[in-house]
């Protein structure tokens, strides 16, 4: 049986669960006079008996279809003749892959060796075997986990106590499966990167000056290494970012103060949430403005002017990125801005500054350990950035400061190394994960000083 | 006292200049909004201007005569004669009445490929679904190749090169004036999947994927988002778990999306074997990457529930976990479905760790399930856009101006939402 068939069916169990041990509850009340002579209501018993019947079988089911594929595929691999075992990953995902054509009937098991035939029938019979033991095991597990809660169905026994301290522990797990998905993330990412530095030294990924990784597609060829050096791209990233920032910054923290110290009322509550637009729109979309407009108004731009731009040039990419972020920078300084105490505006202005003396001179100094938070949030936002680089970025890792020039980015290589099939062993695949970790860190490091400043900044005042 | 006069004269006399300066600074401020909203007016602009179009399409409309001769078919019914039978002859033949006098072989290739790719097989399914049509003559609607298409369209837009030579180009001309050649509304935009041909290409596979792919986000990160905040803000002790729990989700929240995509390459293609480009593994990764904001406006909307109900619930003998489910969640329901809301909108925008598990397949058709291989719309968009082919530029646009229409209107939604149900306290 299926797992979309079999959840369906554990939730019929668990309201079946549910019905039978509410009646119960109240016909072990009837006899000692409603149900006020029992520790707990009717619902707590249902409820208990439903929660008994669904979490166990749940577990198992979802254990049991999470392995399910990896443990097939190692009996099959096993059954096949000791001299025609893989010795690859690559190979294995490739023998199985065949494997699993014959047995679906995309492949006649005729025109394959009588090992991969054979294991293919292996493979459905396992198939089809895991399938029903799965079924058994997990409708068992409910209904002896309704009937366990059936049987304690009892008046001294308080249900509700049960059924509270369960729940409890279900917010927990998922107030806990943040830290799961950060440890998901640091241990996928950290186990691929020390694969890659088993092939590549970690030296080399650091200082070397030259990235083209996709010359070691092949073993043979000349140059079949590759070479992964990091620096072109993080100098490209930066590079785009920077310029991102320049538009960034200016643009919101200005408009920031404008909204936060001039406009009136009604101008503010318009041109907010225009301005908080710009940040809702997807990046794909951006991408492709950057792409297909910016991108060949700069060149032509450029061209009038006597330069020679790419047609993927930096400054497009950052330039929209830039726009990207602004109502980042914006609300996040309007906070800040927002924080500062009015009796230190009233003050200034009552020594007899003009407003903008007032906002240079004291609410800006004030304001900035929280405006540096700000744009180091917007800096950690712009170098993880994917859609808009990928699209309007270029691929050739230039180790270059003009603006002009195309260049690539951390995220550029990794979705380009890891869109399409890959196996999972190449050194070029591998070093995508080494790229995610470095963008994981530095990201990480951006927020968590950010974050650091702009809390330290806000006891100050409150 | 000649001293203090002196300062006021200073000061008078700076005056000005920092009145000027004053009004400097009150320039730049509107200069950056007004950077700032003409950026946002640029790129709508430009997408409607390179989408209105996506939203038609352009036919050739003929009288087909379906002569069984023409086409070597005797019984449309028959699969093996179907594969072998020409049903380009019979419109090929039908548009050269038009034109007389091009009979040449290289006459007809020409005329034939004004029709699109898929005009044959137009043909073949009417043949197929109705039989006794054989040898009647039926005035069939038919796709328009993408270079008639690009010249119907775009003749006087230098963005676009025609494709269509001399002659075709007076041919198009003439068919457009006799009214054989037509543009009309897009419905094949609405009712198909991705096709490797602008005409014959449509968003409803990758609209019917991002709808998959949004119910598995939403089933798995709205209860979880929720019974987090719950606990986060109404039973976590305050010791050092608790806060290594929200230094942890405050992180993820600025974690960059790819990151996620890794993360679910990794970890649900890698270790537990799920397929590539299903909506179930989709929705997992970006319900693990909209945890963080639902968890985060959840425990707002907790927090302005006023501690006076939790005592009164408590004062007439609630139990803490009855505090909670009776009063607390409801109360604070309406602040929970915007923020998940908000969280779903920008889950729906996310194409970056969507490459990533392998969404980006080329998919024709329409998924029928969480396990179908499925590609979502940004990702549908940002195929489209770098297609080398001219049509599916616009096309692109257009797919822009659906997802836009479907995020404006779930926002809106979680707008309608907060103002209708939000009490203040």
């Amino acid at each position: 049986m299926q797992t979309a068939n079999l959840l369906p069916l554990v939730l019929v169990l668990t309201l079946v669960a549910y019905g039978l041990a509410y009646m119960r509850s109240r016909a072990v009340a009837a006899p000692l006079g409603g149900i006020r002579n029992l520790k707990a209501l009717p619902f707590y018993y249902a409820a208990r008996a439903a929660l008994w019947c669904a979490i166990p079988a749940l577990i198992v089911l979802a254990v049991w279809s999470g392995f399910e594929g990896k443990v097939i595929q190692s009996i099959v691999i096993a059954s096949l003749p000791q001299d025609t075992w893989p010795d690859s990953p690559g190979q294995a995902s490739l023998i199985l892959s065949q494997i699993s054509n014959v047995a679906a009937g995309n492949l006649n098991p005729d025109f394959v060796p009588d090992h991969i035939a054979g294991a293919a029938s292996l493979l459905e019979t396992t198939e089809s075997r895991s399938e029903n033991f799965k079924a058994i095991l997990v409708v068992l597990i409910a209904v002896l986990g309704a009937t366990f809660a059936w049987t304690r169905v009892a008046p001294h026994i308080n249900a509700r106590k049960n059924v509270e301290t369960t729940l409890r522990r279900i917010f927990f797990v998922c107030a806990a499966l943040a830290v799961l998905t950060t440890a998901g993330i640091v241990f996928s990412v950290i186990l691929e990167t020390l694969r890659f530095f088993d092939r590549v030294p970690i030296t080399e990924f650091l200082f070397s000056t030259s990235w083209s990784p996709q010359t070691a597609l092949r073993a043979d060829q000349v140059g079949s290494e590759g070479a992964f050096g990091v620096i072109p791209l993080f100098t490209g990233t930066l590079l785009i970012s920077a310029i991102a920032l320049l538009v960034a910054v200016p643009v919101g923290l200005l408009s920031a103060i404008y909204l936060s110290e001039y406009a009136s009322k009604r101008m503010r509550s318009t041109i907010k949430p225009i301005l908080e637009l710009l940040a809702g729109i997807p990046t794909v979309v951006y991408g492709f403005f950057a792409a297909l407009t910016v991108a060949p108004f700069i060149r032509d731009l450029a061209e009038m002017v006597g330069l020679e731009a790419s047609s993927q040039s930096a400054l497009a990419a950052g330039l929209v990125m830039g726009i990207m972020i602004v109502p980042f920078v914006s609300s996040l300084s309007d906070d800040v801005i927002n924080a500062v105490p009015q009796n230190m505006r009233d003050g200034s202005l009552a020594l007899g500054a003009t407003q903008s003396e007032t906002m240079k001179k004291v609410i800006f100094p004030a304001a900035l350990p929280g405006i540096i938070g700000g744009i180091l949030l917007a800096a950690s936002r712009a170098i993880g950035e994917t859609m808009i680089v990928v699209m309007a970025a270029g691929l050739a890792a230039n180790l270059t400061a003009n603006p002009l020039e195309s260049v690539t980015t951390v995220t550029v290589q990794i979705a380009t190394l890891l869109v399409g099939d890959q196996e999972f062993d190449s050194a070029k695949t591998l070093s995508a994960f080494a790229l995610g970790m470095l963008l994981f860190i530095v990201t990480l490091l951006l927020n968590v000083v950010a974050l650091k400043i702009v809390r330290k900044y806000r006891e100050q005042y409150d | 006292m000649t001293d203090q006069r002196s300062q006021a004269e200073i000061v008078r006399n700076s005056l000005k200049r920092r009145y000027r300066k004053e009004r400097r600074f009150r320039l730049y401020g509107l200069l950056a909004i007004s950077i700032a909203l003409a950026s946002l007016f640029t790129l709508f602009a430009d997408i409607i201007n390179k989408g209105h179009t996506g939203f038609i399409k352009t036919t050739i409309t003929l009288d087909v005569t379906l002569d069984s001769g023409m086409m070597y078919l005797d019984d449309p019914t028959d699969e093996d004669q179907r594969s072998m039978a020409d049903f380009m002859a019979p419109i090929i033949a039908s548009l050269q009445e038009h034109f007389p006098t091009a009979d040449s072989a290289s006459d007809r290739r020409a005329l034939g490929s004004l029709l699109g790719t898929y005009a044959a097989s137009e043909v073949r399914d009417l043949l197929i679904d109705n039989p006794d049509l054989l040898n009647t003559t039926q005035t069939i609607e038919l796709p328009a190749h993408d270079r008639v298409s690009v010249y119907v369209k775009h003749a006087d837009n230098p963005r676009y090169t025609i494709k269509l030579s001399e002659q075709q180009q007076r041919w198009v001309d003439e068919l457009v004036e006799k009214g054989v050649i037509d543009t009309s509304f897009n419905d094949v935009l609405f009712s198909r999947g991705d096709s490797r041909e602008p005409a014959n290409a449509g968003v409803l596979g990758a609209i019917v994927g991002s709808l998959l792919t949004m119910l598995v986000t939403l089933i798995i990160s709205f209860p979880v988002g929720i019974a987090a905040a719950v606990y986060l803000e109404e039973f976590a002790p305050q010791n050092k778990i608790t806060d290594f729990i929200e230094v942890n989700i405050n992180n993820l929240a600025a974690v960059p999306s790819i990151i996620f995509g890794l993360l679910g390459l990794a970890v649900f293609i890698g270790l537990f074997g799920m397929p590539r480009s299903v909506p179930v593994v989709g929705g997992l990764v970006l319900a693990l990457m909209t945890l963080p904001t639902i968890i985060i406006s959840s425990r707002a909307a907790i927090k302005s529930v006023p501690p006076s109900i939790r005592e009164a619930a408590e004062g007439v003998g609630a139990s803490k976990m009855q505090v909670v489910l009776h009063h607390v969640i409801p109360l604070a329901m309406p602040g929970m479905l915007t923020g998940s809301i908000i969280g779903m909108a920008q889950a729906l925008g996310e194409t970056a760790p969507l490459l990533l598990i392998g969404m980006v397949a080329f998919i024709v058709d329409i998924p029928d399930g969480f396990f179908s291989s499925a590609t979502v719309l940004p990702v549908q968009i940002y195929l489209w856009a770098s297609s080398s082919e001219q049509g599916f530029v616009e096309l692109a646009s257009a797919g822009i101006m659906v997802l836009l229409t479907f995020m404006m209107s779930m926002n809106a939604l979680a707008i309608w939402l907060r103002k209708r149900l939000e009490r203040r306290w």
